[in-house]
């Protein structure tokens, strides 16, 4: 059973995700994006991370999803020729590396898979978030902060470039 | 929990710079517009504090925040070199910022937030922690290249830095996420055992390997992933260029080191043979391509490709497994070497291009420097000393670094790569010493009315001084700088 749901999300999520570059339309990239969200926010559950599924869901399906629509919308993007020019050759490499990566995966050996680490044991007593919550405040307080730190950068970085009379004082 | 102050101490200069970058952001407003300068002696004096804080723990080795960060002196020497770096680059940005109308506050804050970054890659000892401080250098230097924000040049630079590194950032965590799968852990001393005890031929770890010498080459910029480096050393701001050039390049060989010799160190066979032909074609290209260019700032972008593909010959010599140990080392410390004297001759050489940007033109072509021996005979004479140590020519300190790194190939057995990088740096010399000949052997243009001003001030006479005496004083007594990059490798696993 869980099996069918992987292979079902997965081939949603890689046929959506062709969808997105091939389709001419942006808002119908953006939608189909969208239900790449949701599907890849359905692996998260299949692998017991409900928290980071309903992070994925409000997050980019919510938030990010809906920017993009606005901005879409807002610049009136028309169907466009995209990619013409290159495609030959963008299709050829990526032919090339699927090709490798494929034959490197199935060289795999039955030995060679890594044992799958065990579900937590935390987890079940206190919950996922909390335990998320637990590990992103101990173990890896050092690497949020310097996340908090690269979005005061971004914040300030649009600002920069786009704040309009920022340069005229001079 | 309470975090134990060894913890706090060891990373005491990140914060000290994060500290510095928020005082420049917050008291940015502020400060009236002909005050900006104050911001800058304010970061100044920031990373002089963490250059002696830093000094002091050098002979330190300390793991922190559960082993996620660790000061030892290779993160020490890294730091110190960013240090240098960023203060020269502050120091030449005020007279050039103000040139060319640009003079924010928030550029010193971007400078100091950037090099934080890099401090995390250099000291980090585990993959998504340098991960995100690769992200917090690029990010800011996305900005910092998009400062010239009228003009289409710089902000295709942006728009083109921005999309090529999320790009090269997506497939480094590719790459991560694969060892994450197979070590279970991104810590490097985790994936170093989890290396050793599944051999070579895993498929998952190859594919691994590879994602993650994408990733990395494109950061230092080797051939086949350098597409960007032109475009966009040509169009960011001069003196973000040079910070660029250096400081970028120098904290991701940092990062780029610690990961493949500490973490995929049991890999060396795999990425040996990868690293050997990125070398040789980094060389050839980067050489070959620069003969060309008639932009003085996208020349110098290929001459730091081929300074990048010099470097990479210290990793080849380390990863070759038949070489002594001690010779490995000598590959690792030679190239920290290198970057140090890349550091210095990079640095004054874009000091100079910004010093000469004119009055409403840019000034970076290299005609624009006919018979500068004339106009400015001690700017020409700069110019000279530093594209002489580029090219690599005694006694400047371009020669030593590249004799080290080139003893080091002889001494792995690798003489033909020694070869082939003594012919392409006799071919590199051909256009260093163009820009030479087209200063001291043509006459300049009649120019009508008064000669163009100089971006010059006392800050960037402290830049031209000290990258002039880093050049010669390393080229005639190099040995202080190889014992510490020597004692600073002996810190690695």
């Amino acid at each position: 059973m869980g099996l069918f749901f992987f292979y079902y999300l997965a081939g949603v999520i890689i046929l959506t995700a062709l969808l997105v570059v091939a389709l001419r339309n942006p808002i119908y990239s953006v939608l189909s994006l969208l239900i790449m969200f949701f599907h890849v926010a359905g692996l998260y559950v299949t692998l017991h991370a409900e928290f980071l599924a309903a992070v994925q869901v409000i997050v980019y399906a919510g938030a990010i999803l809906v920017l993009y629509l606005f901005v879409v919308m807002l610049l009136n993007v028309k169907r466009e020729d995209r990619y013409h020019p290159q495609l030959p050759i963008g299709a050829f490499l990526g032919l090339v590396i699927v090709t490798e990566v494929l034959l490197l995966a199935f060289q795999r050996r039955e030995s060679d898979v890594p044992p799958m680490p065990p579900p937590g044991s935390v987890a079940q007593v206190v919950g996922n978030t909390e335990t998320i919550g637990d590990v992103l405040y101990t173990t890896y307080l050092f690497p949020f902060e310097v996340a908090s730190l690269i979005l005061l950068v971004a914040m300030i970085g649009a600002i920069v470039l786009a704040k309009r009379d920022l340069f005229e004082q001079q | 929990m309470t975090l134990p102050l060894s913890d706090l101490t060891a990373v005491l200069p990140e914060l000290i710079i994060v500290a510095a970058a928020c005082l420049v952001l917050g008291l940015d407003p502020i400060t009236p517009a002909s005050r900006k300068d104050w911001l800058a002696w304010l970061s100044l004096v920031s990373l002089a504090v963490c250059a002696g804080v830093t000094s002091s723990q050098m002979h330190l080795r300390v793991s922190a925040f559960s082993d996620l960060v660790l000061l030892d002196p290779y993160a020490c020497f890294w730091k110190l070199l960013l240090y240098l770096a960023s203060g020269l680059t502050i120091l030449m940005s005020l007279a050039y910022l103000r040139t060319e109308r640009i003079h924010l506050g928030e550029y010193y804050g971007f400078i100091l937030l950037s090099l934080c970054g890099m401090m995390i890659m250099v000291s980090a000892t585990d993959l998504l922690t340098i991960y995100l401080g690769i992200e917090l250098m690029s990010l800011s230097l996305y900005v910092l290249a998009g400062f010239k924000r009228f003009e289409a040049r710089s902000l295709e630079a942006a728009a083109k830095y921005f999309v090529l590194g999320a790009f090269s950032s997506g497939i480094l965590l590719y790459g991560i996420s694969l060892l994450f799968g197979v070590a279970g852990s991104t810590r490097l001393a985790a994936i170093a055992a989890a290396v050793g005890s599944r051999g070579l031929d895993d498929p998952a770890l190859v594919v691994a390997l590879i994602l993650l010498v994408v990733g990395f080459g494109f950061k230092i910029a080797v051939v086949p992933f350098h597409m960007w480096t032109p475009d966009v050393y040509e169009g960011a701001p001069t003196s973000v260029t040079a910070f660029m050039a250096v400081a970028s390049k120098a904290a991701s060989f940092g990062a780029f080191l610690r990961v493949f010799l500490e973490g995929l160190g049991g890999l060396k066979a795999n990425w040996y043979g990868l690293f050997l032909v990125v070398c040789v074609a980094t060389m050839v290209l980067g050489n070959v391509v620069a003969i060309v260019q008639t932009n003085i700032k996208r020349m110098l972008a290929y001459s730091s490709i081929a300074h990048a593909g010099y470097a990479l010959i210290g990793v080849v010599v380390a990863g070759q497994t038949e070489a002594e140990g001690a010779v490995r080392t000598l590959g690792v410390s030679s190239v920290m070497l290198y970057l140090a004297v890349y550091a210095f001759m990079t640095l004054g050489a874009f000091a100079v291009v910004a010093m000469l940007r004119k009055g409403g033109l840019e000034g970076d072509e290299i005609e624009d420097f006919t018979g500068l021996a004339k106009r400015q005979p001690l700017a020409a004479f700069l110019m000279l000393v530093f594209m002489v140590s580029l090219a690599g020519i005694p006694p400047t300190a371009g020669f030593i670094g590249k004799f080290y790194l080139f003893m080091a190939a002889v001494k792995a057995g690798l003489t033909w790569l020694a070869v082939v990088a003594v012919l392409f740096a006799a071919v590199s010399a051909y256009y260093y010493l163009r820009v030479v000949m087209v200063m001291y052997m043509r006459d300049p243009e009649a120019v009508e009315g008064p000669l163009p001003r100089l971006a010059m001030s006392p800050a960037m006479t402290i830049v031209l001084a000290s990258t002039l005496a880093g050049v010669i004083l390393l080229g005639l007594y190099p040995n202080p700088l190889v014992s510490v990059t020597t004692y600073a490798v002996l810190s690695l696993k």
